[in-house]
């Protein structure tokens, strides 16, 4: 159980996806102008992560593996289709998108009209494949990825609500015109950053 | 070159910067620049992956059902990915160690996508391929900025030869520490929109 729980914090603030790995830079900064639309992005990627790297861990392991096919004939013992897995891991990505998608819109229209365009726009946060990549690098199980999954998504949000609560009080200062949004943003997601790194020598 | 052409070159070196304007690709630019050789080797795999995913849409853009454009240009990009992916690991295995998952990554990276959607369905291959070309090196001119200032502060050297002999190894220069962590990637960028937009005015945002 400690090993889980330290995982999750892990996941959460040492390794956070957003300020220590720089993933899903893009939307992290595009969607940081209000923290309302933070709130909604963040809550769909932690959805989508939660459920898409326990799967994509199912995958790698059960078919793309070195001898993961075994089951079907000995014969296929020994086909190792590794480098199959980034194909895969978009391929399952992408359609998880889609059919999270479909299910809110039939099932909960509350929730898929306040996610909203956000839904389609995951399919290419790069946070959902770093996070998919990182779990089939450190070869974790499924339990462990199920964890990562979600701290992983949890600390994203995060990330992504701060800044954006930063960005509308930024409004009443005065930024040198150069500096203004985008360059704006970057120093203080760095300022950020600096301030997580603190979390770094937390040991569990 | 005629002009058309030329234009889809060169406005991305710096009118229209796929990181520092169009706000595309800025994951891995932040990631693989602690080091001169790792930026070098992201902007060459993304400025050839771009230039054939590019043209390859390009090519078939008029047989794309547009309901299922998306993945089609996904399947596009991942495969080139792949291939780019293996080629790293047989040629420059240790560098690819070092990129670890940011190759996998060019398959979500903005501009490869970003390109894809917005010009290379809409024109010709010849000029397609230029638009890859010129992005790609618009990207690689902030990687490679970025990459010097973090590698030289950060260690005193430049891909792996030692300039400023730190004073760990007997010489004068105090590494800056702070270079080679993740805040100062957002740090650099910063200052380098704001350098650019100091001298390009035009593209300083409006008061929210």
């Amino acid at each position: 159980m400690e090993h889980y729980l330290s995982l999750l914090v892990k996941a959460i603030f040492v390794e956070n996806m957003a300020l220590a790995f720089f993933l899903g830079m893009c939307s992290f900064l595009a969607v940081s102008k209000k923290v309302e639309t933070a709130i909604g992005l963040g809550g769909a990627v932690i959805f989508v992560l939660t459920l898409c790297v326990p799967i994509n861990n199912l995958i790698i392991n059960g078919l793309l593996k070195e001898g993961a096919l075994a089951w079907i004939s000995p014969t296929f013992g020994d086909v190792d289709l590794t480098f199959l897995s980034l194909l895969a891991q978009i391929g399952t990505i992408a359609a998880l998108v889609q059919i999270v998608e479909m299910v809110l819109d039939k099932y909960m229209p509350s929730l898929y009209n306040a996610l909203g365009v956000f839904l389609p726009l995951i399919a290419v946060n790069c946070a959902i494949l770093g996070t998919s990549l990182f779990m089939e690098q450190r070869d974790y199980n499924f339990a462990e990825s199920c964890v990562f999954g979600l701290g992983s998504g949890i600390g994203w949000m995060l990330a992504v609500v701060a800044l954006a609560a930063v960005r509308e009080k930024m409004r009443y200062s005065h930024v040198p015109p150069g500096l203004r949004g985008l360059g704006m943003a970057f120093i203080v997601t760095g300022l950020m950053a600096l301030g997580f790194l603190a979390f770094s020598g937390i040991q569990l | 070159m005629d002009k058309q052409a030329k234009a889809a070159l060169v406005d991305p070196l710096f009118n229209n910067n796929p990181i520092a304007l169009q706000v595309l690709g800025i994951c891995s630019a932040l990631a693989v620049t602690t080091k001169m050789e790792t930026a070098l080797v992201m902007s060459a795999a993304l400025t050839i992956v771009l230039i054939l995913s590019n043209v390859s849409v390009s090519l078939i853009r008029n047989y794309i059902p547009s309901s299922i454009r998306i993945i089609v240009q996904l399947t596009i990009i991942a495969s080139l990915v792949i291939v780019a992916d293996q080629v790293l690991k047989a040629y420059v295995y240790d560098v690819a160690k070092q990129l670890s998952v940011f190759v996998g990554l060019i398959i979500t990276n903005c501009i490869v996508m970003g390109r894809a959607e917005a010009y290379a369905m809409a024109n010709g291959p010849k000029l397609s391929a230029w638009d890859g070309l010129g992005n790609g090196l618009g990207y690689s001119v902030v990687l490679i900025v970025v990459a010097f200032f973090r590698e030289l502060l950060g260690s005193g050297k430049l891909l792996g030869v030692t300039l400023l002999s730190p004073v760990t190894e007997g010489g004068w220069y105090q590494p800056n520490g702070l270079m080679v962590m993740s805040p100062s990637a957002f740090f650099l960028i910063g200052l380098g929109i704001w350098a650019l937009r100091s001298w390009k005015t035009d593209q300083i945002e409006e008061e929210e």
